[in-house]
C-alpha cells in the first residue's frame, strides 16, 4: 500500500506553531509520512521543499492574517514548478470574508479555528484518494 | 537531472523497490562520496550536516542529503524534520534534500534506501550524506550502506553511556564530538582518546566541532575527504560496496521470506513444518515470477 | 493549622460520613469516575481541614506583603488601589495606534501596552522581503525613533507606565522608548513600564527568536545592568507563562517552565556580577488566566511562594522587595472559541476574576472577537468594562486575598506547588533550561499537552461549550471584525526608505560600526544602542548589525 507524504509548513514570520505540530502529529498517527519545515519558512522554500519532498500535499498553517498573500505566492510557485497538482490546505486564522478569496487563488480547503483534526484527517484521506483514483493509483 | 524528476523517481523506489533496477539502468555509472552520519537524537547532527553542505558548497561540489528518521511501527506513519536545518540550502540548485521514513522493522533500515542512494549517485552528485538517528538497528546498518562513517556525539546525552555498548562505537570511521562549546565536551573528548587507543584506531579519527561557532566544521570534511581517499587507495571502498551489494540482497532476500512465511496458513503445528510449506510457497511465488517474488 | 484531638474526631466523622455515601453513589453515581484538572490534579469530592493537616498558617500563607507572600505582595491589596486594567493593544502604522491610545486613556484605562508586529518583534524593517504582507498585521510597525516619536505624541511618558511586548528587539525598543522620554523632556530615571524580554521562552513557546540562546542570555544580562543604574522604575523583564500555556501547557508546566526560565535569567545575571538583591526587584512575571477557575487562582497564590522560596534559599536575597512576585496576567486567548464568539465574554468574565482572586498587579482581558481577527472598538470596550464590573461592582476587591483558608483552595495551592517543585528538579537534572530547551525536552513536554488536550477535547472528555457541546446550526455571523489596510504596508515603506535618504548616514555607519565592535568585545551593548537610535539607524540595521557577531538560532524539532 502506498504511504503518502505530506508537508506542513509555516510560512511568514509568526511562531505560533502549536496548531502546526498538532496537526503534523495528527496525521502521522494516522499513518501518513508528515514532512515538517519549522518557522518562517518563505513560499520560495516550501516550494522548494514539496520538489524534493515529491509531497502529495501541502498544508500550510497562518496566523498571522497575512494568510492571502502567502498563500497565493505559494501556488504561483507551484505552478512556475510544474506541480500545481499538489493539493493545497490552509489552517489558521482566518475570517470567514477571507475564505472565498482563498479558495478562489487556488486553495483547496481551507480550516478555520476550532477545527476537529479527526475532520482534518478525513478531509485528507478524501482528498489524496480522490487523486489516486484519477490518476488510475499511481 | 532536474529536482522534480529525481524526486519522482525516488518515490517510485520508495512504493515499489522493483522498479529501481529499470530506473538504475537508464543512467551512466558514477559513484559519489557516501558519507554515513549517525548518532543519539539532539547531538546536533543536522546541524552539523547543514555546516558540512555549507562547508562543501564553498568548493562548488553538489551534494544530496537523505535525512532517515523512523516510522511508527503501529501506523507507519512518521515525523520528518531533520531539514529545519538545513533551511539555507533549500533554494540552492546543487543541493538536493530527501526525508525518508525508515518504512523497515526495529528502527532498521528499509531496502529501498540502497536504491535511493545509488540513485543520487548516478544523478552525479558529487557527496551523498546519509543522516540516521541513532536508536534501534539503524546506527549499525548505516554503516553497510555509505563509504565513511561519521558517528555524532555530544556531552549531555548518555552518550558515556553508549559509548560502551558494544558494537555502535566499533562501526564508525570517523568519531566527531560537537558542541565543542560546552565545557563538558572536554570529558567526551578524553574518554574517546582512550576507547580509540583500545580499539586500536588512530587519533586521527577523532576531531571537535561545534556547530554554534562554526568551529572545526572544515576539519570534519578535510577529515572525511582524507579518510575516503585512502580507502579508496587501499580498496576498503570497493570492499565496503561489495558488502553493501550483499547486504542489500540480504534485505531483499529477508523480504521475500517473510513474505512467504506470511502465506502460510496460522495452523501450522510446528516450525518444521511451517518452514517446508513457507519454502514451498516461496518456490512456487519465485517460479511463477509472481508478486512478492523481488527482483 | 489545627490540633490534633480535633483532626482526630474530624477524621472519625468523615469516615462515617464515607461510609453513608456509599450506598447514596450506588443509588446516584456521579458525573464522573474521577475529577481532575489538566494538569493531572485530582480533585476531592470534599476538602476539610484534614487536606491542611500539615499546614502552618504563618510558614505557609503568612500576611499579606510578608512572605512567602501567598496571600499577596501588598498589604492592602486592592484596598489601596485596583490592579493596572491594561490592554494590549497596536496595530498599522504609529499614528493609528496613537489614537487608539488616546481613546482608551480617556476610557479610564491605567496602563499602556504595546503590540508591535512581526517585522519589528523579528528585527526586520518595513522593506525587508520576509516583512511582505506582515507589516503593521498583528501590532504597530516600527523601524526606527520617529515611528516611537509619533506613537507617543502627545502621550507624556513620565506620567505613564508602558508595557512593551518585545523580546529578541526589546533592547532597541527600550531604546527608542527612552530617547523619545527624553525628547520630551523627562528623565530617563523617572521612566515607569515593562519590556518583555523574555527570550527562553521564544524557543520553547512562541517562535520569536533571533539569536542563539547564549548570547541572547547576554544581552538580557547587559539590560539589567543598564536599568539597575539608569532607569530603576523600569521592569527589565516579564518572564512569561503566558505563551508557554497558550502553546499548550497545563498550569503546573506553566509555572514551572517559567520559574525555571527566571531561575536560567537570574543566574545569568548573578554570573555577570549583578546584585539579585537589586535586580530583582525589577523582575516581573506573566501568566495566563485559564478555565479552571479554583485551579487558576490557586496557581497564581502558589506562583507567589514558589518564587519567593527560590530567591530566598536558593539565590540567598534577602531584600524582601526582591522576593515579591508580582505578575500581569492576561485571560487565555486559545480558550476563546470562533463559534458561538459571545460567550467568550463570560469566559473572559470568569478567567479575569480569577486572575483578581489570584492576585494579579495587572490585566489584560481579551476582546470576545479575537478568535476572529483583530479586535474592534466595541469588543475591547466590552472587555475593558469587564475588569471594571469585577473592580467596582462584585465586591471582590474590597479585601485581601479573600478565598485564603478555603480547604479546596488551599489544598491546591499545595499541591500545585508540589508538582511544580518536581518539575523544576527535572530541569536541574538536565543542566538547566537553556539544556533543557537545547535538548529539545521542554518543547515536547509542551507538544504532548498540547496535543492531549486536543485529543481529550474530540473525545469530548473535555467539553468546549458551543464547540463540542451545545452547538448552534445557526452560527452568529461576526460582523465589523477589524481589518488591517493593505497600504500601511506601503506607506510605512515609503517612510522607511524616505528616512534612510534624509538622516545623517555617517553619524548611522558611525554608531552601527560601534555597536559592532562592543558586542564583539563583550561590553555592556546598552548604550551604544541609545546612540544608534538616536542617530536614527533603523530597527533592522541595528539587528543585523547584531546577527552579524551573535549568528542566528534555528529551531530544534522534536515530536
Amino acid at each position: 500500500m502506498r504511504i503518502f507524504r505530506i508537508l506542513i509548513a509555516k510560512p511568514g514570520l509568526d511562531g505560533h506553531d502549536r496548531g502546526a505540530k498538532v496537526v503534523a502529529h495528527a496525521l502521522r498517527d494516522a499513518g501518513f509520512e508528515v514532512i515538517y519545515t519549522g518557522l518562517r519558512q518563505t513560499p520560495e522554500q516550501i516550494v522548494r521543499t514539496a520538489v524534493q519532498e515529491d509531497v502529495d500535499l501541502i498544508g500550510l498553517s497562518i496566523l498571522s492574517g497575512a494568510h492571502l498573500q502567502l498563500s497565493k505566492k505559494v501556488i504561483e510557485l507551484l505552478k512556475k514548478e510544474g506541480i500545481e497538482d499538489v493539493p493545497v490546505f490552509v489552517g489558521g486564522i482566518i475570517p470567514q470574508d477571507d475564505v472565498p478569496q482563498l479558495l478562489q487563488v487556488g486553495v483547496k480547503k481551507v480550516f478555520g479555528p476550532g477545527t476537529p483534526l479527526s475532520e482534518i484527517v478525513q478531509e485528507v484521506k478524501s482528498i489524496l484518494q480522490e487523486g489516486v483514483t484519477k490518476t488510475g493509483g499511481a | 537531472m532536474e529536482h522534480k524528476t529525481l524526486a519522482k523517481l525516488i518515490t517510485q523506489i520508495e512504493n515499489n523497490p522493483e522498479v529501481a533496477p529499470q530506473i538504475l539502468q537508464q543512467f551512466p555509472e558514477h559513484q559519489s562520496k557516501v558519507i554515513g552520519f549517525t548518532g543519539s537524537p539532539g547531538v546536533g547532527k543536522s546541524s552539523l550536516i547543514d555546516r558540512v553542505i555549507r562547508y562543501i558548497r564553498t568548493r562548488d561540489l553538489s551534494v544530496a542529503v537523505v535525512a532517515i528518521d523512523p516510522s511508527s511501527p503501529f501506523t507507519r506513519g512518521a515525523f520528518l524534520g531533520d531539514r529545519i536545518r538545513m533551511r539555507e540550502h533549500f533554494v540552492d540548485d546543487n543541493v538536493f534534500i530527501r526525508s525518508m521514513a525508515s518504512r523497515g522493522a526495529l528502527g532498521g533500515l528499509c531496502d529501498a534506501i540502497f536504491d535511493v542512494v545509488k540513485l543520487l549517485e548516478v544523478s552525479g552528485f558529487d557527496y551523498v550524506l546519509v543522516e540516521t538517528v541513532g536508536i534501534g538497528q539503524s546506527e549499525i546498518e548505516i554503516s553497510h550502506l555509505v563509504d565513511v562513517t561519521v558517528l555524532v556525539l555530544s556531552p549531555g546525552f548518555g552518550d558515556e553511556v553508549q559509548m560502551l555498548k558494544a558494537g555502535v562505537m566499533e562501526i564508525a570511521d570517523l568519531y566527531v564530538v560537537n558542541k565543542s562549546d560546552l565545557p563538558e565536551s572536554d570529558t567526551v573528548y578524553s574518554q574517546l582518546l582512550a576507547f580509540l587507543a583500545l580499539a586500536g584506531k588512530s587519533e586521527q579519527q577523532l576531531c571537535k566541532a561545534s556547530t554554534h561557532a562554526n568551529n572545526g566544521v572544515r576539519e570534519v570534511v578535510e577529515k572525511i575527504e582524507r579518510l575516503w581517499e585512502s580507502f579508496y587507495a587501499d580498496g576498503t571502498i570497493e570492499r565496503r560496496r561489495k558488502r553493501r551489494t550483499r547486504y542489500h540482497a540480504e534485505h531483499i532476500v529477508r523480504k521475500i521470506v517473510e513474505q512467504a512465511m506470511n502465506t502460510v496458513q496460522e495452523n501450522a503445528t510446528n516450525p518444521y513444518e511451517f518452514v517446508k510449506l513457507a519454502l514451498s510457497r516461496l518456490c512456487e511465488n519465485h517460479l511463477r515470477g509472481g508478486q512478492g517474488g523481488g527482483i | 493549622m489545627y490540633d490534633k484531638e480535633f483532626l482526630r474526631n474530624l477524621s472519625e466523622k468523615a469516615k462515617t460520613w464515607e461510609e453513608q455515601l456509599q450506598a447514596e453513589l450506588r443509588k446516584f453515581p456521579e458525573r464522573s469516575e474521577k475529577f481532575s484538572t489538566r494538569s493531572g490534579i485530582e480533585i476531592k469530592r470534599v476538602y476539610t481541614p484534614l487536606d491542611l493537616e500539615v499546614m502552618d498558617y504563618l510558614k505557609d500563607l503568612g500576611m499579606p506583603g510578608e512572605y512567602p507572600f501567598t496571600r499577596g505582595v501588598q498589604r492592602t491589596m486592592y484596598r489601596g488601589r485596583f490592579w493596572t486594567m491594561r490592554q494590549y493593544a497596536g496595530f498599522g502604522t504609529a499614528e493609528e495606534t496613537n489614537n487608539r491610545f488616546k481613546y482608551l486613556l480617556q476610557q479610564g484605562q491605567t496602563g499602556l501596552s504595546v503590540a508591535f508586529d512581526l517585522p519589528t518583534q523579528m528585527g526586520y524593517d518595513s522593506d525587508h522581503p520576509l516583512a511582505q504582507g506582515e507589516v503593521g498585521r498583528v501590532g504597530v510597525a516600527v523601524d526606527s525613533l520617529r515611528d516611537l516619536e509619533i506613537l507617543f505624541d502627545g502621550i507624556p511618558l513620565k506620567d505613564v507606565s508602558t508595557s512593551m511586548t518585545i523580546n529578541s528587539t526589546a533592547v532597541i525598543l527600550l531604546a527608542m522608548y527612552a530617547v523619545t522620554a527624553q525628547k520630551q523632556g523627562a528623565e530617563i530615571s523617572e521612566l515607569r513600564g515593562t519590556i518583555q524580554n523574555d527570550v527562553l521562552k521564544e524557543y520553547i513557546a512562541r517562535g520569536t527568536y533571533i539569536f542563539p540562546p547564549q548570547p541572547s542570555m547576554r544581552i538580557i544580562t547587559d539590560i539589567f545592568e543598564f536599568c539597575s543604574k539608569n532607569m530603576p522604575k523600569w521592569n527589565t523583564i516579564s518572564i512569561s507563562g503566558y505563551h508557554i500555556r497558550e502553546a499548550g501547557a497545563d498550569a503546573v508546566q506553566e509555572l514551572a517552565f517559567t520559574f525555571c526560565d527566571g531561575i536560567a535569567y537570574v543566574e545569568a545575571a548573578i554570573k555577570s556580577g549583578l546584585d539579585p538583591n537589586v535586580f530583582g526587584k525589577q523582575l516581573s512575571f506573566f501568566f495566563a488566566a485559564h478555565n479552571n477557575f479554583l485551579e487558576e487562582i490557586a496557581k497564581f497564590r502558589a506562583a507567589r511562594r514558589i518564587w519567593a522560596k527560590i530567591m530566598k534559599e536558593r539565590f540567598k536575597v534577602t531584600n524582601p522587595e526582591a522576593l515579591k512576585l508580582r505578575f500581569h496576567t492576561q485571560t487565555g486567548g486559545s480558550t476563546l472559541t470562533a463559534q458561538q464568539p459571545l460567550n467568550n465574554i463570560v469566559r473572559v468574565a470568569l478567567q479575569a476574576l480569577s486572575a483578581v482572586l489570584g492576585g494579579t498587579q495587572s490585566l489584560h482581558t481579551n476582546s470576545f472577537d479575537e478568535a476572529l481577527g483583530l479586535p474592534t472598538e466595541e469588543s475591547v470596550q466590552v472587555a475593558l468594562r469587564t475588569q471594571q464590573i469585577i473592580a467596582y461592582e462584585s465586591g471582590v476587591a474590597d479585601t485581601v486575598d479573600p478565598l485564603a483558608g478555603s480547604f479546596a483552595i488551599e489544598s491546591l495551592t499545595n499541591e500545585i506547588e508540589q508538582k511544580v517543585w518536581e518539575y523544576i528538579e527535572k530541569i536541574d537534572s538536565l543542566g538547566g533550561m537553556v539544556r533543557a530547551i537545547e535538548t529539545g525536552y521542554v518543547q515536547k513536554e509542551i507538544h504532548n499537552s498540547a496535543y492531549e488536550q486536543q485529543v481529550a477535547v474530540e473525545k469530548k472528555e473535555q467539553i468546549v461549550v458551543g464547540v463540542n457541546a451545545f452547538q448552534t446550526k445557526q452560527e452568529h455571523q461576526m460582523k465589523n471584525i477589524l481589518k488591517v489596510d493593505p497600504s500601511v504596508e506601503e506607506r510605512q515603506i515609503t517612510t522607511v526608505r524616505k528616512l534612510k535618504v534624509e538622516r545623517d548616514n555617517n553619524a548611522v555607519r558611525g554608531t552601527l560600526k560601534d555597536l559592532k565592535e562592543a558586542a564583539k568585545d563583550g561590553k555592556n551593548i546598552v548604550p551604544y544602542v541609545f546612540d544608534a537610535v538616536r542617530a536614527y539607524a533603523t530597527l533592522g540595521e541595528i539587528s543585523d548589525t547584531l546577527r552579524e557577531v551573535f549568528g542566528e538560532y534555528t529551531e530544534s524539532m522534536i515530536l
